[in-house]
């Protein structure tokens, strides 16, 4: 793909402070001498399968199917991984490269929680100190797994500043990398982030759609007509899509957190609302003011709740490769509620975004095709969450 | 052609950063011209953003306090091109990428000739990526300032080489702030630089005492101090902040001049 210099179209590159340069370079050679070496990748491998469990499994989704009465449903079921999520993936790789390259801390930033228990989870595997960063707004409604967080040996930070949610925390993430850098590697959560984090974080996340390509060929014997996922930063969908670009007749959607609409403040929808900018490290979409200024975004799910999107999704977008959609709260809600009644499969409210659309999407097309939808994580962790969106007073 | 030089023609120079907006930008305008009283040789005017990730938690702060005050972009053009009546010191613009990306890079670049201002810094654009910033400032004589950091090191020559205006020298890791102590050896770095450019290099992040700055100043060729100060405008408010940053500006310049 276009991937020179860690850039994908305008997008991408290392905008990033003098003190972290250095750092991101070395992070660059060794995951290049890490890629090209047969053990890390039977390390890698081994671990994938025996510790998160993978390969996920792919299922046909027959009640979903036969309910919306179009194209045949598959799921991939990430949500069956080690954690409860496909963040498991990216982290396991990100921790082994770490430890080879001589580092003992694992810091994270974390939304739903999801990524920063993978983070926990790796750490405590390997035996390292590690540090979670978490808006305070989503300590509040993740409680859970900041439990869990710190069930594992984790130190999790509340971030107080901004509007507190996922933006807040990679920002005290990153700063608190140019502080420590000799000991300590900075576990990104998704495909985003300074060159080199989109290229390994995606390459990690690919084992998603290799599976799906093996899967489904063993299934049904062809490729899919479509692949859905949910868009936040964009690590789930990109590894869903990954080895599906070349081919072109496998249409991808990425279903983004439209929070209360696309045409409210209350958004998190970056490809429908945001402009070209640079932050966090990237040049990508952003939600911004007329001045700059990153917009205070918002979404029912703490996982989709950030202001812009990976540097290869803004390109895949750009060139027409992907599309990109929304999906609001309500639609996501029903969604996970529809999941959850119809195929005993409760998914995190971040993946709901992507059945939503499904939902719409199926019956338009004819029952000869297939649609994979990635649910990227189990939902166990929203159940509060959407039980007081619908006016139940559940507290966890 | 660019005033910066001037700043450090005539002994070490002190470097003061104010946050535009903070409390407000008759505030901003009063401190600027008190610090220039006081005998600062620079300005660096912070434009704020709403998610400084290389600062620390007093311009943190500062930042979401002045924007919350409603200052723009726009509003701080002019009261720079309000400042430029009595003021005659360079005045650098510190930002983040995406104030100046979003505003269009030449439009940005046109209103500070416009205005008055001397340069910019961008502590998120790196050499790597400065391609798109640099040339486009140095066709309308803006200095694209270069940061080195404690981190640098075989990365010094290739930036002071195509250092422009002064070379920001950060002086420890972490963000903006206070710090009691600088470990780093900045007379290492310094003399790297100098190996490789004529260009001026100052001293910042965690600089507060007369003494720090002193010792900074002894290494370098300048200090600047930031968050000392937007404490201090944060501290004593709209009414005694223009007074105290000129106090608190003269015991600085004092403490790497030993004049008055």
């Amino acid at each position: 793909m276009s991937n020179l210099n860690g850039r994908f179209g305008v997008h991408g590159g290392q905008y990033i402070p003098e003190t972290l340069m250095n750092a991101v370079i070395e992070l660059e050679a060794a995951y290049n001498e890490a890629k090209a070496d047969p053990a890390f990748q039977n390390e890698l491998t081994t671990l994938f399968n025996d510790y998160a469990g993978r390969p996920s499994r792919l299922y046909y989704a027959k009640r979903m199917t036969e309910d919306l009465g179009g194209a045949k449903i598959y799921l991939k079921r990430e949500d069956l991984n080690h954690t409860g999520a496909h963040k498991i993936n990216n982290v396991l790789g990100q921790a082994l490269l770490a430890k080879r390259m001589g580092k003992t801390r694992l810091i994270a930033e974390t939304g739903a929680g999801q990524h920063g228990v993978a983070t926990a989870t790796a750490a405590a595997l390997m035996g390292m100190q590690c540090v979670v960063y978490m808006g305070v707004e989503d300590t509040v409604r993740q409680a859970l797994n900041v439990y869990r967080m710190r069930l594992l040996g984790a130190e999790v930070i509340p971030v107080e500043t901004g509007t507190g949610t996922l933006k807040d925390a990679v920002s005290a993430a990153m700063r608190e990398w140019t502080n420590r850098i000799s000991d300590t590697h900075y576990c990104l959560g998704s495909v985003m982030g300074p060159h080199p984090f989109p290229t390994i974080v995606r390459d990690f996340q690919s084992v998603i759609s290799q599976e799906i390509k093996e899967q489904l060929m063993e299934k049904e014997g062809r490729l899919p007509d479509a692949v859905l996922a949910c868009v936040g930063g964009g690590s789930n969908a990109i590894g869903a899509f990954y080895h599906f670009i070349e081919d072109r007749s496998v249409r991808l959607i990425g279903c983004e957190a439209a929070g209360r609409g696309v045409d409210t403040f209350e958004t998190a929808a970056t490809i429908a609302t945001g402009k070209l900018g640079i932050f966090h490290g990237m040049k990508s979409y952003f939600c911004q003011d007329e001045y700059g200024q990153i917009a205070p975004v918002y979404s029912i799910s703490a996982g989709l709740d950030y202001p812009g999107i990976g540097p290869e999704h803004a390109w895949l977008h750009d060139t027409g490769r992907a599309e990109y959609v929304s999906v609001t709260d309500d639609e996501a809600v029903n969604a996970f509620e529809y999941l959850s009644r119809l195929e005993g499969i409760i998914p995190a409210v971040e993946s709901a975004h992507a059945v939503a659309h499904a939902i719409k999407l199926a019956p338009e097309m004819g029952k000869d095709r297939i649609i994979v939808i990635n649910i990227s994580g189990r939902g166990d962790k929203d159940c509060a969450a959407i039980a007081r969106y619908r006016g139940e007073d559940l507290h966890e | 052609m660019n005033r910066i030089a001037n700043a450090f023609d005539h002994g070490k120079a002190f470097i003061a950063f104010i946050t535009c907006g903070d409390p407000d930008l008759e505030t901003t305008k009063a401190c600027v011209r008190s610090a220039v009283e006081g005998g600062a040789d620079l300005i660096e005017l912070g434009i704020p953003f709403s998610d400084p990730t290389a600062e620390g938690p007093v311009i943190q702060a500062a930042n979401a306090r002045a924007l919350a005050g409603g200052v723009t972009t726009d509003k701080i053009f002019s009261m720079v091109k309000e400042l430029r009546q009595n003021v005659s010191i360079p005045i650098v613009f510190m930002t983040y990428a995406n104030v100046v990306y979003s505003y269009g890079i030449e439009r940005f670049c046109d209103r500070c000739v416009e205005t008055g201002i001397d340069g910019m810094i961008l502590p998120d654009v790196p050499f790597e990526e400065k391609e798109e910033f640099a040339p486009v400032c140095r066709e309308r004589g803006l200095a694209f300032v270069s940061l080195i950091a404690p981190t640098s090191e075989n990365r010094i020559a290739m930036i002071a080489r195509e250092a422009e205006g002064f070379l920001y020298i950060v002086s420890s890791m972490g963000v903006t702030g206070v710090r009691s102590e600088i470990t780093t050896d900045i007379g290492a770095m310094v003399e790297l630089v100098r190996e490789n450019t004529n260009i001026p290099c100052a001293v910042g992040f965690g600089i507060s005492t007369p003494e720090q700055a002193g010792k900074m100043a002894d290494l370098s060729d300048g200090a600047i101090v930031g968050s000392a100060i937007v404490r201090l405008i944060s501290e004593r408010g709209r009414d005694s902040a223009a007074g105290a940053v000129y106090n608190y500006v003269r015991s600085m310049k004092k403490g790497i001049t030993g004049r008055n």
